[in-house]
């Protein structure tokens, strides 16, 4: 019972307490509820603040192991393994920082089945973090499946109109992309003995050199991986889940998906593509690199077709995540490191317009850009932050988004492994499309004459709590843009380890 | 040949405690009272749970008996544990149902009881005269058990089942005597050494198919598999239960020893046509699944997909590298269809009205609002159906796609997970319909549902996290 204690199955359980307290309380004690998953929410937060405090940046190694052998039958290996390094501490971080953000959002929003939702919330936080801890591949596995469950039942009980329809969607969606995954685990699982990833990757090397793994073999593997996380980032043209399953869901659930679920693609490429099939992703780092490129400025060009303001800000997130591939497929220190910084950058501006643009739905209940109009004039507080949050998503200097792209885009124009610097150069005109879509929805919506719904409605300016789950978010978006240097301190360390790996 | 001793009786001792008490149980059953055969259903658990003690108690013990005609391994113990846990799992669903539905007579749970004796003969049994022998006394009291309402629909189950049942049964004894022809024997080693001499020939092949089409038709694998929907729609739901786990168990047992002990010789040509059964059982058991608007033919064309699953465990049987994981493999998800099988059928028990009302899909609308605790536990059994975590179901299916992976058969394993993923939609079905639809369900609160409900809901999720054991007991179960 000695792992109960470790911090990170503390940090990865600890939601597991309060949904315990949860099942337990009436359902018509709404606002209780809602306390006892908020003050969970932010222990856990606490704790993962204790976990960057017992965190050393400059080593680049597993930290604060929790190792204890789970299944041991012959041949198994299986481990209850948690372990956190530079390349997921971050992530882990901003898990912890959305989730009573999320929940702080839902406070007026949900009122239907509070309890279920703050338990099915509270369970996707479990997921999330045993997705971004793992360090056991069927572990890993057990997590990443699991968050699809909870998930699945935020949009399909409190999403919009066309909810069932985006909820089982969404489901069987990323589910068609792990199962190949899982063959592909299981492949892995039989050559090496072992289910846990330091194992692994002290065996991998030996059985691809002397060919027990062929490197056919290999690229097999690596695509069976490559489709579970891509469907999730999502990549073009594997995306199609995505705006349906944002715009159906309830606030916190989208900026919870934008936030952290759609990281978990990307991360699991840089986890475990990149670190258990290095000839492999050399090979492909150009095709992934188109692959980003298109879908970096497709889904600008969409977004920029769209009349519904949720819908623009779920496909920028497409060409946002195809700046992340593209840096994780530079395979350089720079595009690396900026591929994660921008991982964080996206969870914050995007989840911050999403909670922006959930506030002023929740008082008008419609996100036609065109029935908007004149709104900074009602209401100005709201518009300002509006700004600063679409000015950090399209990447002002200064900004959190910018320091991302920026070096992102230095990394994949020097990038030996992509080895063409068109894709860099091409990729940079998404940043000036972001523009073009986030000004014309900021226009439109913010200036000019008082629109159909500005007109008759009485709206109000955010309110103290509002302006509570607004402002840390801005003060990342501000500390990022002007300071990045610690963030980057924790990053690097674990990306050189990685990098040194691969055969370049 | 000797004479039976007594001692031979110890091999046998699980399924001999259980005919007696089965037998006992049919003349005590004469005292009973019409109105108080709850009696009768208690004493019936009853024996089944000294056994089941009994044979837990066994554990780790071999023996051979009545010169080599039955034996008691790690293999059959697993099976007879699992039995006798669909024994008492089919006669605590029964109890409440059998009485809400005017059908509550004591030769309902003797007959359960004389068919679980049945099915724990075929896990033992070691000569192909024991095999046709348990597969009749399986068989006979499930026939009575499916026409037990005596309605049109009950009896044309009843009628169906028995017919093709027979039919099944010619096949399997046809087969043992082509075998017999062919090899002079009907003993399973004996058998095998003399296919090994090669005094073997097409006869020895033409029986072992033979015995493919009979188990096939226990099993419901595909093409055998015409009279599953129809006989599991029209017999009692609590029989439908019993039967999906149990014979099914019972078919698979038989299966695997026969195929594993006297035909190793034959892999080279059974291992094709295993694989064929077995991708098309997968595919189509899944695929007509998703057109069902009742659940009981639902879950009748998913128990075939599952048959589809567990077939895969049987693929490999004649390369001996595999061999050992590959039963371990089949027999745990034996174990996780079993718990997962009998909770989604206690669920359908709970909606179920007279005259075949409440089994329609859309009965199930705004179950999770009115029922928060049965509508999670059905989520649980459905997120098991499709292999999700965290249930048992998804270990069982990641343990079973590492068998078929380890014996080398990729491409298996790839059908596999993408009718898992198939078998998501309509699953998925039954969650939307009770989360996400209004509706106004009422439900039958009996203890012994519920008590099932609980047990397997619970098990299947915290068996998941501590699966050790079970994956110890299950590698240890190996023929004899």
């Amino acid at each position: 019972m000695e792992f109960l204690l470790q911090p990170l199955t503390l940090l990865t359980f600890f939601p597991l307490l309060g949904v315990l307290v949860i099942l337990f309380m009436k359902s018509e004690m709404k606002t209780a509820i809602r306390w006892v998953a908020l003050v969970t929410s932010l222990i856990t937060l606490g704790l993962s603040l204790w976990v960057l405090s017992m965190f050393t940046a400059s080593n680049p190694d597993l930290q604060l192991e929790a190792k204890y052998s789970w299944i041991q039958v012959a041949g198994w290996n299986i481990y209850y393994y948690l372990a956190v390094d530079g390349l997921s501490i971050l992530l882990v971080l901003l898990t912890a920082f959305l989730t009573p953000i999320s929940l702080l959002s839902t406070w007026t929003a949900v009122e239907d089945r509070v309890k279920d939702f703050m338990i099915f919330f509270l369970l996707l936080e479990v997921g999330m973090m045993g997705v971004f801890l793992a360090q056991d591949l069927f572990m890993f596995y057990i997590f990443w499946e699991f968050t699809l469950v909870p998930m699945y039942f935020l949009i399909g009980l409190w999403g919009g109109p066309r909810r069932v329809y985006a909820a089982v969607k969404f489901f069987l969606y990323t589910m068609a992309g792990s199962i190949l995954m899982l063959i592909a685990i299981l492949f892995l699982g039989i050559q090496t003995n072992t289910f846990n990833i330091p194992d692994m990757l002290k065996v991998l090397p030996e059985l691809y050199s002397s060919g027990a793994i062929a490197s056919g073999t290999q690229m097999l593997l690596f695509v069976a991986f490559a489709a579970a996380f891509a469907i999730k980032v999502p990549m073009w043209p594997l995306h199609s889940w995505l705006p349906d399953a944002h715009v159906e869901a309830p606030t916190a659930g989208s900026v919870i998906l934008a936030g952290v679920l759609l990281k978990m693609g990307t991360y699991g490429f840089l986890r475990f593509n990149i670190a258990l099939f290095p000839d492999a992703t050399v090979t492909a780092a150009p095709w992934i690199a188109l692959l980003a490129t298109i879908g970096i400025i497709y889904g600008a060009a969409v977004s920029y077709a769209q009349a519904d303001m949720k819908k623009l800000v779920a496909y920028s997130s497409v060409s946002h995540l195809g700046f992340v591939m593209l840096g994780l497929f530079a395979l350089n220190p720079q595009g690396v490191a900026g591929a994660i910084l921008q991982m964080i950058n996206h969870g914050l501006s995007t989840g911050a317009l999403f909670l922006l643009i959930g506030m002023i739905y929740e008082q008008t209940h419609t996100r036609e850009i065109k029935v908007y109009g004149g709104l900074w004039k009602v209401t100005p507080v709201f518009g300002t932050i509006m700004l600063i949050a679409s000015l950090s998503s399209m990447g002002l200097p200064g900004l959190n988004g910018f320091v991302g792209e920026f070096t992102i885009l230095l990394g994949a124009f020097g990038s030996k492994a992509i080895g063409n610097p068109w894709y860099a150069g091409i990729s940079a005109i998404g940043v000036i499309m972001a523009a073009v879509y986030i000004l014309y929805m900021f226009q439109k919506v913010f200036l000019g004459p008082a629109g159909e719904i500005t007109h008759h409605h009485e709206l109000k300016d955010l309110n103290v709590r509002e302006l509570i789950i607004i402002v840390p978010l801005l003060v990342f978006i501000f500390w990022i843009g002007l300071y990045p240097a610690p963030f980057f301190n924790l990053i690097a360390p674990a990306v050189e380890k990685l990098l040194s790996a691969l055969p370049l | 040949m000797t004479q039976p001793q007594f001692t031979d009786f110890y091999t046998l001792l699980p399924f001999t405690i259980l005919v007696v008490w089965a037998c006992v149980l049919l003349l005590v059953d004469l005292f009973i009272p019409k109105n108080r055969k709850s009696i009768t259903a208690a004493l019936a658990a009853f024996g089944l749970a000294v056994t089941l003690g009994y044979t837990i108690s066994q554990i780790g013990v071999s023996s051979i008996g009545f010169n080599g005609m039955a034996v008691l391994d790690g293999f059959s113990t697993f099976a007879n544990v699992l039995l006798l846990i669909s024994g008492l799992f089919g006669i605590a669903l029964a109890h409440g149902y059998t009485k809400r539905m005017g059908i509550q007579r004591g030769e309902y749970f003797t007959l359960i009881l004389f068919s679980v004796t049945g099915m724990m003969l075929m896990a033992q049994a070691a000569d192909l005269i024991i095999v046709f022998l348990a597969l009749e006394l399986l068989s006979i009291p499930l026939y009575v058990l499916a026409a037990f309402t005596r309605k049109v629909e009950s009896e044309e189950s009843g009628v169906k089942y028995f017919l093709l049942g027979a039919f099944a049964t010619g096949f399997v004894v046809y087969g043992t005597a082509l075998i017999f022809g062919s090899t002079g024997t009907t003993s399973l080693t004996e058998i095998a050494a003399a296919a090994s001499n090669g005094s073997s020939g097409l006869l020895l092949s033409i029986g072992a198919a033979l015995l493919l089409v009979g188990f096939g038709f226990k099993v419901a694998a595909v093409p055998f598999h015409m009279w599953t929907p129809d006989v599991y729609q029209g017999a009692p739901t609590s029989v439908t239960a019993f039967m999906s786990s149990g014979a099914k168990i019972a078919g698979f047992v038989a299966l695997l020893r026969v195929f594993a002990t006297a035909f190793p010789s034959l892999s080279s040509d059974m291992t094709g046509i295993l694989w064929v059964m077995s991708a098309l059982t997968m595919i189509l058991g899944n695929l007509v699944a998703i057109s069902q608007t009742n659940i009981k033919r639902m879950l009748a064309y998913s128990s075939i997909a599952h048959a589809g699953y567990i077939l895969m465990a049987f693929v490999p049987y004649g390369n001996k590298d595999v061999v050992s994981t590959s039963i371990a493999a089949g027999l745990f998800y034996l174990l996780t269809y079993v718990l997962t099988n009998f909770g989604a059928w206690a669920v359908v028990i709970s909606l179920e009205k007279a005259e075949g009302k409440g089994l329609e899909i859309s009965d199930y609308a705004g179950l999770a609002k009115k029922y928060p605790a049965l509508a999670a536990a059905m989520v649980v059994f459905m997120l098991s159906f499709i292999g999700f975590p965290p249930t048992l179901g998804m270990v069982g299916k990641f343990y079973l796609f590492r068998a078929a992976l380890a014996g080398g058969f990729t491409g298996l394993a790839i059908l596999g997970v993408v009718t898992s993923l198939v078998s998501a939609y309509y699953y998925l079905r039954i969650v939307v319909n009770m989360y996400m639809r209004e509706g106004d369900p009422v439900v039958e609160s009996e203890p012994w549902l519920t008590f099932t409900i609980v047990v397997t809901a619970v098990a299947t999720v915290v068996l998941s996290f501590v699966p050790q054991f079970l994956f110890l007991l299950a590698s240890t179960a190996l023929l004899k």
